[in-house]
């Protein structure tokens, strides 16, 4: 186990690799910051003075293991839209988009596992229809425009949820409403295949020939063996997840860090961008690598290799 | 050739697709169109879209960018106030909603295949080679692929975004440039299979060079998943354009795009709910029917679906 974790934690080394090289080298296309940064009347030798400062005028090597220095003490530079370190603004979202995001992992829950389990058991029916369906229009249909239709239909139409903004849970049904079905559409789906595979099994045919009554069959024996794949199921969501809220964010104004993302990146805040960008990431690692190991603590069968 | 070889060693199954396949491609394809529904439906709504993008100009009723503030935010033909000259209502420029969705099959249709095709070329190449040639150029290509995997593309995307200028073509390149990574990886693991069949041992055995194998033997071979997965992230693409445009991230005007066209609706939703209510619509609909058209797709091109269907499991 330790081995494995220490393999998993290694792995990571690679991706922020990639990833802060990719950053930089956009960053390093985009061009000349000074233009930006010094007024417009300033001469030629003030530019050549600035950029030797900012050392714009080294390698590009050099450029990029100074920007990784940076990086490394969480030094993302000076967000020139809120005048503040970037860091710190992006941290101070945080909360907001947790909140957010397990609201909606709740709702997709909530819906996906009883539908999922129930158009597993009756398979081929009209209500598995029904759900199977329900499930490919959840995919097709943009998940910000179920957003719009549920702020038109709740907000606008019949008063009952605010149409934006943060603060009590009445703020929070809406959204986590549209970024919880769009999650549980693929959730559903994924259930119901599982519970189908399991209920095939030797040992359920054991069990109903020995006359166990259904509902024990499907609530006992099998779906305590689906919670395994359930739980990959979710982690899988999670890059859903991240999309998904960076979009619903905007729709709902809701302040989390995909607001601020969509909004650093409309306003060419690259300070923001860059801190933004690099903690999602970070974040969405470490929860893939959470739910590998709850997966491997869940299933002794698998080993750790 | 290699035909031949497959249905000897499938059998009578493998001889059954084969006399299929003679007894003509065109009417077997529309009989097998024809069995599914959703198949069916999938391959009229595409080919409709399709349509309405290549004729957009002849059956626009309207210019869809000229401004007409004498007209504007005209509702439906069915409300009161509305007329059949604007069937679905205006926007708050006065533009026919109809023409600007018409219009608007072009962007999302231009957006989702070219990438699809950019993104499609790069995985199959990087697949194909870390498949077949494995060792260690299999072990780098595999890491780097893992690690765009680890995270979401879309953060990709936003830093590209926050850089270059959003147009048509920032954002055709832009997502081919990530999507690629799926690709890759399912290219590879098919690559991995087809490899160690016996056809592809004994081409090697008499000497003939890789890249005619793999031209020969591997392609063919892995074209029809490839193909299933193409379809499925042509709609996904549709979907992530919209969302971008929907930010203001993506197509700028007077280019017009669905998603866009939902932004401008999004500040009329209290009043003139059918500016936010209709290109909603044509998304939905378009990438339904491109997600029917694909699973149709893959029962019909993998073999096993087709025949475990048939046998009636």
């Amino acid at each position: 186990m330790k081995k494995y974790l220490v393999k998993r934690l290694l792995q990571i080394i690679p991706v922020l690799f990639i990833i802060s090289f990719v950053v930089f080298v956009l960053v390093y296309m985009a061009g000349d910051p000074v233009a930006l940064m010094l007024p417009e009347d300033a001469s030629e030798s003030d530019r050549e003075a600035m950029r030797a400062a900012l050392g714009l005028t080294d390698p590009f090597y050099i450029q990029y293991f100074r920007f990784v220095g940076d990086l490394v003490q969480g030094n993302f530079g000076t967000s020139f839209r809120y005048n503040q370190a970037a860091l710190p603004l992006v941290l101070e979202r945080l909360p907001a988009t947790f909140e957010l995001a397990a609201a909606s992992m709740v709702v997709a829950t909530l819906m996906a596992v009883p539908l999922g389990i129930y158009s597993a058991r009756k398979q081929n029916s009209l209500v598995d229809l029904f759900i199977t369906g329900g499930s490919v229009l959840g995919k097709a249909m943009p998940n910000f425009w179920l957003g719009i239709l549920l702020i038109l239909l709740f907000a606008v139409n019949i008063q009952v949820f605010p149409v934006s903004g943060r603060g009590t849970i009445v703020h929070m049904i809406l959204p986590a409403i549209t970024l919880g079905t769009g999650i549980a559409a693929e959730m559903t789906r994924l259930i119901r295949s599982n519970m189908l595979e399991i209920l095939n099994q030797d040992y359920i045919r054991t069990a109903r020939s020995k006359g166990v009554s259904s509902n024990i069959l499907v609530y006992k024996h099998a779906f305590r063996n689906s919670l395994i794949p359930v739980v990959t199921i979710m982690g899988l969501q999670v890059s859903h997840l991240v999309s998904g809220a960076l979009i619903t964010e905007s729709v709902f104004s809701w302040p989390g860090i995909g607001l601020l993302l969509v909004q650093a990146v409309n306003g060419r805040d690259m300070a923001v961008v860059q801190a933004a960008v690099f903690v999602i990431a970070l974040l969405v690692i470490v929860v893939n690598l959470i739910t590998d190991l709850i997966y491997r603590l869940l299933d002794p069968r698998i080993n750790y290799s | 050739m290699q035909g031949n070889a497959e249905a000897k060693t499938v059998g009578t199954i493998g001889q059954a697709v084969r006399k299929d396949k003679a007894t003509g491609g065109f009417k077997r394809w529309c009989h097998l169109l024809w069995q599914s529904k959703t198949g069916t439906v999938g391959f009229i709504i595409v080919l409709s879209v399709v349509l309405v993008a290549i004729f957009a100009d002849l059956l626009v009723p309207h210019d869809p960018v000229e401004n007409n503030l004498s007209d504007m935010l005209a509702p439906p033909f069915w409300m009161d106030g509305g007329s059949a000259a604007y069937l679905l209502g205006t926007d708050n420029l006065g533009r026919d909603i109809l023409s600007r969705i018409i219009v608007g099959t072009r962007v999302s249709l231009l957006v989702g295949i070219f990438s699809v095709v950019l993104a499609g070329i790069i995985g199959l190449l990087v697949g194909l080679a870390a498949g077949y040639y494995g060792k260690w150029v299999d072990t780098i290509l595999m890491r780097i692929v893992d690690s765009f995997l680890a995270i979401p593309s879309i953060l990709f995307i936003l830093v590209v975004l926050a850089v270059f200028e959003p147009s048509i073509m920032t954002l055709i390149v832009v997502i081919g440039l990530t999507n690629w990574v799926s690709y890759a990886r399912v290219v590879r693991s098919e690559v991995l299979s087809v490899k160690e069949r016996d056809f592809v041992r004994a081409s090697y055995s008499i000497g003939t060079k890789d890249t005619t194998i793999i031209r020969k033997h591997i392609v063919p071979n892995i074209i029809s998943s490839f193909i299933v997965i193409s379809a499925l992230s042509v709609a996904t693409t549709i979907i992530l354009e919209a969302s971008l445009s929907f930010l203001g991230l993506g197509i700028q005007p007077p280019d017009v795009s669905w998603g866009a066209m939902l932004t401008d609706g999004r500040n009329y939703l209290a009043t003139n709910w059918w500016i936010a209510t209709f290109p909603g619509i044509a998304i939905t609909i378009t990438v339904l029917g491109i997600i029917f058209l694909g699973d149709w797709l893959r029962d019909v091109l993998d073999p096993r679906n087709y025949f475990s269907k048939k046998g009636g499991a």
